[in-house]
């Protein structure tokens, strides 16, 4: 491994990761093949046929039924609307939830099981194939499709970054969209791991930032996208904050949630400096035709209603070699995802060559997400 | 033969007897209760939405009375010290009326806690061995410690006193010192470590700040205060056992001082924060003039800063301290105030605005409301029967103690007959 022309941080990273590799948590298995992580070029990905825009935001408020307004008017901040949802809400809330099936849709045994299942890095093989069994079960009587669902483990030698190129970016978010369809986002609730902001010429300040700019008018005179999601930290607030552990950085470097351990108290929300966790109000919703059957246990399986999420590098593609979902999604190649500890990766030809930064360095958290432009560094 | 069964049953006589006007107030307050798990289960049901939280302000309502209730609770060993550590008869008799007040507090805060988490199904995570408890990392695993921890030392010392007292048994003090000693040091520790909670944050400039911890406390102890002289007072005006005016004297004495020490906090704060105003110091606009033409908590925040004034000057005066109706009026401006300031306006403001830049308002909903008003009325059920139990036993009649009447008075004669010798601090005030 040439470590010379490491940037410091990048060489405590992998030093960091060649102790802890040997010091495994218990439970974690070793693939038994080792991959590759391709660079864009070389991976030909799977394609989604169907792919739903995302909502017209304007348009549909006003055709939204009053608990996805609720949600809506949640996600694109228009303050006054508050006051309107908060008395609409109980009878909002009353209308969306008819007719549910008991055991919150599991039979008796399966919400036993859900009930009295251990912590991740606890449970035998014949426990998670049991865990995994009921997230079928489950998914299959919600949504009556039979899905895929693996705990794929971290595969060996293998930490992962991004890193993305502002001067490409135009906001066009597909990448929001391609996240959304990936990772079975709730599609009434519009949890979004992926932030696009459109920021000001000469100005980087995020409270200078639109969130809610219309991507149909990108890119936008005086303006740059600044996509921003789960930084991936390896010094994590949120790993720390958590007070079940059911969130913990894995070996490949990502910070994955056990859904199934998680209380819901939302400690990890305040703790998180780039705003990349979202909870789950309520059960979220998905169209049988928009889920995604090739799920992961911390990863994009269903989840449920009270538990919190966030990006996590697309487990279920990642860990076996493939690009994330919003890399694939992005159309001007902004993107670039890769092994850290590979020498001839993509990734590390970036943080060699370009000059990069992190947000918010400040604040100690070691983001293993970097931002770069198109301008070379001058090589001494 | 009493026993620690039959002192048990006794007490749950005691609380199940009383006049008309006992069963309304207990009625009143299961309604309320009934509320609560009325609305709670159709956030169980449907999830947080019910709520007016959101991903951007992702705490508000429960937790600002988590951490307000947790103030009160520490407030309990405003009483513990002058009675235990200075040996204050006057304020010994009523000391069980404070740890009853703090340990009603801790179960309010900790009802709080309960309804605000979103899977309570899985809070048996939390449990050693069982569960996976994140300690010593996780300021809420500290939390969790010291609010069981407090909760306990509130209930087993009162008891073991009462049980005693009960038998006819007076226990020489030194016998349990120790852990009184020990309530006085948690009693600190349960505050802070709920401030911490809040100021660990490094990602929430607002409350990113080492002041955190000593503004909580002396809010507590103004808040704390303010509802104690006024329980103490419905105590006198309810039951037939002497309060010595003198403790009310005392907790005002305490309320002006812990109320000037908070609004100098607040005064540093904005200092800080509005001298040279930084990325940092948004939170802080937000809450006091408002940010982009945001300014929700604007008029909160006013009305708690004039009520505080209010209050601070009213005790801060010899003549109107010592008025029990300008008291009184101090006493509430006061607690509405800290209740406005640490509850809604430090909490919410924390999350305004987000750490990508977004403003975000927060109100809480009707639901929401709902769920907490019975969580209040479980505390004042619980210090209503604990408050109840003691004082049947302090006057004798329920078990064999006799010694309260020898020892401070009858109710008959109150009022500043009893003497007792002031505390330095009430000797230079007054």
């Amino acid at each position: 491994m040439t470590d010379k022309q490491l940037p410091k941080n990048l060489q405590d990273i992998i030093s960091h990761q060649n102790t802890e590799s040997n010091n495994q948590t218990k439970g974690y298995q070793q693939a038994k093949e080792h991959h590759e992580v391709k660079s864009p070029q070389q991976t030909n990905d799977l394609k989604y046929s169907t792919s739903p825009q995302l909502l017209d935001v304007h348009q549909e408020a006003e055709n939204m039924p009053d608990l996805a307004k609720r949600h809506f008017f949640k996600r694109i901040g228009m303050v006054g609307a508050t006051g309107v949802a908060a008395t609409t809400g109980v009878a909002a809330a009353v209308e969306a939830t008819k007719a549910k099936p008991s055991w919150g849709g599991s039979s008796f045994m399966d919400a036993m099981g859900d009930l009295f299942q251990d912590h991740y890095t606890r449970m035998t093989n014949e426990e998670m194939t049991e865990a995994l069994d009921r997230i079928k079960r489950k998914a299959k009587r919600k949504f009556g499709v039979d899905i895929k669902c693996e705990d794929t483990k971290p595969m060996p030698d293998t930490y992962f970054g991004y890193a993305l190129n502002l001067s490409k970016c135009r906001g066009y978010r597909e990448c929001v969209e391609g996240c959304i369809r990936e990772n079975n986002q709730g599609r009434d609730s519009q949890v979004q791991y992926i932030r696009v902001l459109e920021m000001d010429e000469g100005d980087s300040n995020l409270e200078h930032s639109d969130h809610y700019y219309d991507p149909a008018t990108v890119p936008m005179k005086g303006k740059y996208y600044l996509p921003v999601q789960c930084q991936q930290c390896d010094n994590a607030p949120c790993v720390k904050a958590c007070p079940v552990e059911a969130t913990w950085m894995d070996t490949d470097g990502i910070v994955v949630i056990d859904y199934n351990w998680c209380i819901g108290c939302r400690m990890c929300m305040s703790a998180c400096p780039y705003w990349a966790r979202h909870f789950n109000w309520t059960e979220p919703q998905i169209a049988t035709e928009d889920l995604n059957h090739n799920t992961n246990y911390l990863g994009n399986r269903p989840r449920m209603k009270g538990v919190v999420e966030k990006c996590h590098f697309c487990t279920q593609r990642t860990r076996k070699g493939r690009q994330p979902a919003c890399m694939e999604a992005c159309p001007t190649g902004a993107r670039v995802f890769g092994n850290l500890l590979d020498p001839e990766s993509e990734i590390r030809w970036i943080l060699e060559n370009k000059t990069v930064f992190r947000l918010k360095e400040e604040l100690g958290t070691e983001p293993k997400f970097w931002y770069f432009t198109d301008e070379a560094r001058a090589r001494t | 033969m009493r026993t620690f069964f039959t002192f048990l049953m006794d007490g749950m006589k005691t609380a199940l007897r009383g006049g008309p006007l006992y069963y309304m107030w207990m009625l009143f307050l299961l309604i309320l209760i009934g509320i609560t798990g009325w609305s709670y289960s159709y956030q169980l049901r449907d999830g947080m939405v019910i709520t007016g939280l959101s991903d951007q302000v992702s705490w508000g309502f429960y937790i600002a009375n988590f951490a307000f209730f947790v103030g009160i609770a520490a407030a309990g060993v405003l009483l513990t010290v002058p009675a235990y550590i200075f040996h204050r008869k006057d304020v010994k008799s009523v000391v069980l009326i404070g740890e009853a007040m703090a340990l009603s507090s801790v179960l309010v805060a900790m009802g709080f806690v309960g309804v605000d988490i979103g899977r309570i199904d899985r809070a048996w995570h939390v449990l050693p061995y069982l569960g996976k408890f994140n300690w010593p990392s996780s300021m809420l695993a500290w939390d969790i410690v010291v609010l069981n921890g407090y909760l306990f030392l509130n209930l087993f010392i009162p008891m073991y006193i009462l049980f005693n007292h009960y038998k006819g048994i007076e226990v020489p003090v030194r016998k349990y010192f120790f852990w009184v000693v020990l309530t006085c040091f948690w009693a600190i520790s349960i505050h802070t470590v709920t401030a911490w909670l809040l100021s660990s944050n490094v990602a929430r400039p607002f409350w990113h700040t080492s002041l955190m911890a000593p503004r909580f406390i002396s809010s507590a102890f103004t808040a704390g205060p303010a509802l104690m002289i006024i329980i103490l007072q419905l105590v006198r005006r309810f039951t037939d056992y002497p309060v010595s005016q003198g403790v009310i004297k005392m907790l005002a004495i305490i309320m002006a001082i812990a109320m000037q020490i908070s609004l100098y906090f607040v005064a540093a704060e904005l200092f800080t924060d509005f001298y040279f105003e930084g990325a940092h110091a948004a939170s802080m606009h937000y809450l006091f003039l408002g940010l982009d033409g945001f300014d929700g908590l604007k008029s909160w925040i006013w009305t708690a800063v004039g009520f505080n004034l209010i209050a601070l000057v009213l005790l801060m005066v010899h003549k109107t301290r010592n008025n029990m109706v300008t008291l009184n009026i101090a006493c509430v401006l006061g607690f509405v105030g800290i209740w406005i300031e640490k509850g809604m306006g430090l909490v919410v403001t924390g999350f305004i605005p987000t750490p990508l830049g977004e403003i975000f308002e927060y109100t809480p909903t009707l639901m929401e409301l709902g769920v907490s008003v019975g969580i209040y009325a479980l505390g004042a059920f619980v210090f209503t029967i604990l408050t109840k139990v003691a004082i049947e036993i302090e006057l004798g009649r329920m078990g064999k103690f006799k010694n309260i009447k020898q020892g401070v008075g009858n109710a008959g004669d109150l009022d500043n007959k009893i003497i007792v010798e002031p505390l330095p601090t009430t000797a230079t005030v007054s």
